[in-house]
């Protein structure tokens, strides 16, 4: 707010002085225009002076001076912000003018079968700050139940990893120094599920719900920010914030994956209501064109606020940003939609729901749809049948923040998403300067303006070698947050922990900066490095 | 593939032969994008790439380069008093511009990427296209005459010291190509500064001296005899013409102000930029062209370009009112006809490794710069034009504006918290 006043300050001097210079002559022009400024900064001064004690009585008065309504001066923001469109009733709505969408050829068509994958397995790796080595409580041929216990961390015996299908378990993989990489389970035709007895959401208190949560393998949906670890014991999340528009490369479209699971949304959002001393906050799809389900827009007990803008927009590190950032030492929870219905259907039938609808999406394969199935499901039995081409890169997750799978591996275990992208392991002549083949970019020296609404038959090339960082702003340019990207970088890269911290750092995730990792003119590893930093701050505690 | 397979089988040994391979690595990765795949990040990446970026900004400055061509012919015959017209001796003017330039371009750039070349096998890595743009500079913002030997001693200077003294492309605090030009300036000021220097292809420039033509212009005064069209040596015989100066319009303002400098040139000269000047920074339209290209590309920063524009108007303004010297009292939109201004925004300002990287840093750069320029400018004795002193020190204190950007956004967070 101080900064705009003294702007229209600066800017209103700036424009008398050329007034001044071609009136009048000579060498009066020097004095008048000195007691004319000389004036112009009195009179600023007191109408500030004014506006300040106005909007310290309203301070006192507890009003909300956020939005500039006790100012004398007009808001810049105010004049230029977007209206809000008028089907959003009371919600709240934030227009975000930074991002870029990726538009990628293979986006799945809404249309739901019944997925092909036989065999599932739950990775301890997926779960950051878990102990390498968990106590494995099933041994190869035992027969489990979907919500039987797999493993624990012993560190934490009360956060128990459980079983999202029913079946055999077929094999305990190990990884590098005896870690346990995976525990497979060949699922049953027709599940069996372990009954729990759920406590009341009225009548009990939180420890009553974080137990139950615990030991039924649900309290593991929880992504702790800052670092996107499974969440501590001892931590109240200050809110709880849920994402339901995912802005990423041909990303599932959550208001169709949601269905009509109403009862069990609310059901869900009731128990995080439990859970948190703030509010639940969630983020709905607010662009244009885009849609979010009654599911989502009628929910009791949250806190609504409608997004429009590029990707990331759809990021809940986005919207954590613009409604109620993380502080350095606050921390909150947030949660996918598919889980928070699991977590529902939990509460409403006493079983662990390890569903998830998974959208396969690239141009590499024959159909793109959506598939039903479980938690973990084996990437080459899911899409068995429906790959084309040869050289193909599987991406567990979307093509920006994925991780590469074998087609003998499995999904990681938030992932609702395949993408299969053409390897581009080629050379190309004059690559750099005369492509063959259109592909995507933000930068304005491909003709790809002209075609707004092409989709890109990406392939996973480089397009170009490593640098030292050069070009400057380019970050900025895609990252809709108040946070010099380059810079903390810079500070991650030097190990200057003070730094990261004072540039925001917690609120950040690998997925939030994979945009401009993509836009990247130096081709620098952003993910890597900000995961090595978010590594770091962890260890500082 | 056969030109690939080619290529593949000349590679030289990187351990037995580490020069050569640098230099092989560089010029196959100029004409073939590598194979390389994403790893670990994002599975798809931008295409664009330094490369790209790089060319893009050489691409712009290109009808600098031809009209600084021309404009060296133009100049020469303009001493002598002959071809007034544009299209007149056309052919020679190119001609001689071309003997004179591509030297110049030779040069800094076989020393320049040398030096590049050298440092990359010595540390390791690929050769980086820093040197692409500053190599297309250099000659742009010397007087056509300047000594070769010089010229190289500059450039090492500037790539040694400057760059890679500091770590390369990307590290380096001062602009490359200035740095080369401030050592010109400081070390061998009589090549770089005055009112001789502008004009090619005379020993100096008092009335009646005769111009200096070498083995080259010979060579083409063959070929345009047996085409019947005019030769060098119809001029050979020829003196400069009495009252020609070779002086600038910055340096005639400096002198008697404005009314100076409509005496010699007119407006839509200094416009066009049929001027005495450094080669590439006369022609005001050819610059503008480079600069929508930079911009519409989003390559060059506007901010820079904007407040730079803004910050140089208002210090016009400002000499304007105060109006001490006859220089001062040159209308400030007047400023921008004569000397570097364009160029140097374009150009100069605009380099993303030494400028401001915040966008706050980015308007408080680019508005010293012009505010700055332009003191430099009207109120240094010695030497009437500001743009390179200007960039060069707001080049050092790019950093500090970063610095109390970055600490505004530190603090505010952490008081949020």
């Amino acid at each position: 707010m101080r900064v705009n006043k003294l702007t229209y300050l600066v800017a209103f001097l700036l424009f008398t002085i050329p007034l001044l210079a071609q009136s009048g002559n000579g060498n009066s022009i020097l004095s008048t225009s000195f007691i004319v400024v000389g004036i112009i900064v009195v009179v600023g001064l007191l109408l500030s002076l004014a506006d300040n004690l106005m909007q310290l009585e309203a301070k006192k008065n507890n009003l909300d001076i956020s939005k500039g309504q006790f100012s004398l001066f007009p808001s810049i923001e105010e004049w230029f912000r977007k209206k809000k469109p008028a089907s959003f009733g009371n919600a709240g709505y934030i227009n975000l003018t930074k991002g870029f969408d990726v538009k990628l050829a293979g986006k799945a068509e809404e249309k739901l079968v019944p997925g092909n994958a036989k065999t599932f397995a739950i990775r301890p790796k997926d779960f950051i700050g878990m102990s390498p080595i968990p106590k494995v409580t099933v041994t190869v041929g035992e027969e489990v139940s979907v919500g039987d216990v797999l493993f624990f961390d012993k560190k934490r015996p009360d956060v128990k990893y459980v079983s999202p299908v029913s079946g055999e378990i077929i094999n305990v993989n190990r990884g590098d120094k005896r870690s346990i990489a995976s525990i497979v389970i060949l699922a049953d035709k027709k599940l069996k599920y372990k009954s729990f007895k759920v406590p009341n959401v009225e009548k009990s208190d939180r420890s009553e719900i974080l137990a139950f949560l615990k030991e039924s393998g649900t309290f593991v949906s929880f992504n702790q920010r800052p670092f996107d670890t499974i969440p501590d014991d001892d931590v109240v999340p200050t809110n709880i914030f849920i994402s339901t528009f995912d802005t990423a490369p041909l990303a599932p479209n959550n208001s169709f994956v949601v269905g009509n699971n109403k009862d069990a949304f609310q059901k869900g959002v009731d128990v995080l209501n439990t859970l948190t001393n703030g509010k639940v906050y969630i983020g709905l799809d607010g662009r244009k064109g885009g849609r979010a389900s009654s599911v989502f827009a009628d929910v009791k007990g949250a806190e609504l606020n409608y997004f429009n803008g590029k990707h990331p927009a759809g990021n809940v590190g986005i919207q954590i940003h613009h409604t109620a950032p993380i502080g350095t030492s606050n921390k909150v929870w947030t949660i996918t939609v598919q889980e928070l219905v699991a977590l529902g259907k939990l509460f409403l039938t006493g079983h662990y729901c390890g569903e998830r609808i998974v959208a396969l999406t690239g141009s590499q394969l024959s159909e793109n749809i959506y598939v039903n199935t479980y938690i973990g499901a084996n990437i080459g039995e899911l899409l068995e049948g429906k790959l084309t081409g040869n050289k193909n890169r599987l991406v567990s997750g979307d093509a920006l923040s994925g991780k590469q799978k074998a087609p003998d591996e499995f999904m990681n275990f938030r992932d609702d998403q395949i993408t299969v992208l053409e390897e581009g392991d080629d050379y190309e002549l004059f690559g750099w300067l005369l492509p063959v083949t259109p592909r995507p970019s933000s930068s304005g020296t491909f003709p790809n303006f002209l075609f707004k609404n092409h989709e890109f038959d990406a392939n996973t090339n480089t397009h170009g070698e490593k640098r030292a960082f050069v070009m400057t702003g380019q970050y900025e340019e895609v990252l809709p947050m108040n946070i010099y990207p380059q810079h903390l970088m810079k500070a991650i890269l030097t190990g200057e922990i003070e730094k990261m911290e004072g540039l925001g750092i917690n609120e950040l995730s690998e997925e939030d900066i994979a945009i401009c990792e993509f836009v990247c003119t130096s081709k620098q590893p952003l993910q890597s490095i900000l995961r090595e930093g978010l590594g770091m701050m962890q260890e500082q505690g | 593939m056969g030109l690939l397979d080619f290529l593949k089988k000349i590679e030289p040994d990187k351990k037995k032969s580490p020069f050569l391979h640098t230099v092989y690595d560089g010029f196959f990765t100029f004409a073939y994008a590598p194979n390389t795949v994403t790893k670990g990040g994002v599975h798809v990446k931008d295409g664009m790439d330094l490369k790209r970026t790089m060319f893009t900004v050489v691409i712009a400055m290109q009808l600098c380069y031809v009209f600084g061509t021309y404009n060296i012919g133009h100049q020469h015959f303009s001493a002598l008093g002959m071809y007034p017209g544009f299209l007149e001796g056309f052919h020679l003017k190119l001609v001689h511009g071309l003997i004179k330039l591509l030297p110049l371009f030779i040069v800094a750039n076989v020393v320049g990427l040398g030096i590049e070349f050298y440092f990359a096998m010595k540390k390791g890595h690929g050769i980086e296209e820093g040197f692409l743009v500053s190599g297309a500079l250099i000659p742009l913002i010397m007087p056509p005459d300047i000594p070769l030997w010089i010229l190289a001693v500059a450039v090492a200077f500037a790539v040694i010291i400057g760059k890679e003294a500091f770590g390369g492309t990307g590290m380096n605090i001062w602009n490359i190509a200035l740095l080369s030009r401030v050592f010109v300036f400081f070390a061998y000021p009589t090549t770089i500064s005055g009112d001789e220097v502008w004009v090619s292809g005379f020993e100096s420039l008092k009335a009646g001296m005769t111009p200096v033509y070498g083995w080259a212009h010979h060579l083409f005064d063959n070929l345009f005899s047996w085409g019947n069209m005019d030769t060098f040596s119809q001029a050979s015989g020829v003196g400069i013409v009495d009252g020609f100066t070779g002086a600038t319009p910055l340096s005639l303002a400096s002198k008697g102000g404005w009314t100076a400098v409509t005496e010699v040139y007119t407006t839509k000269q200094m416009w066009w930029g049929t001027i005495p000047g450094s080669i590439g920074e006369t022609s005001k339209p050819f610059i503008l062209i480079g600069v929508a290209i930079l911009l519409l590309t989003k390559i060059a920063s506007w901010r820079i370009m904007v407040s730079m524009f803004i910050g140089a108007a208002l210090m016009g303004i400002v000499l304007n009112a105060w109006g001490a010297t006859p220089f001062m009292e040159v209308p400030w939109y007047y400023q921008f006809w004569m000397g570097s201004f364009f160029f140097a925004m374009a150009f100069m300002a605009t380099d993303p490794v030494t400028g401001a990287s915040t966008n706050t840093g980015k308007w408080i750069y680019g508005f010293s710069i012009g505010f700055i320029g332009m003191i430099v400018r009207v109120m240094n004795p010695a030497y009437p034009e500001g743009w390179m002193l200007a960039i060069l020190f707001l080049n050092t204190f790019a950093p500090l504006m970063d610095h109390y950007t970055i600490q505004s956004n530190i603090s505010k967070r952490l008081k949020r918290a």
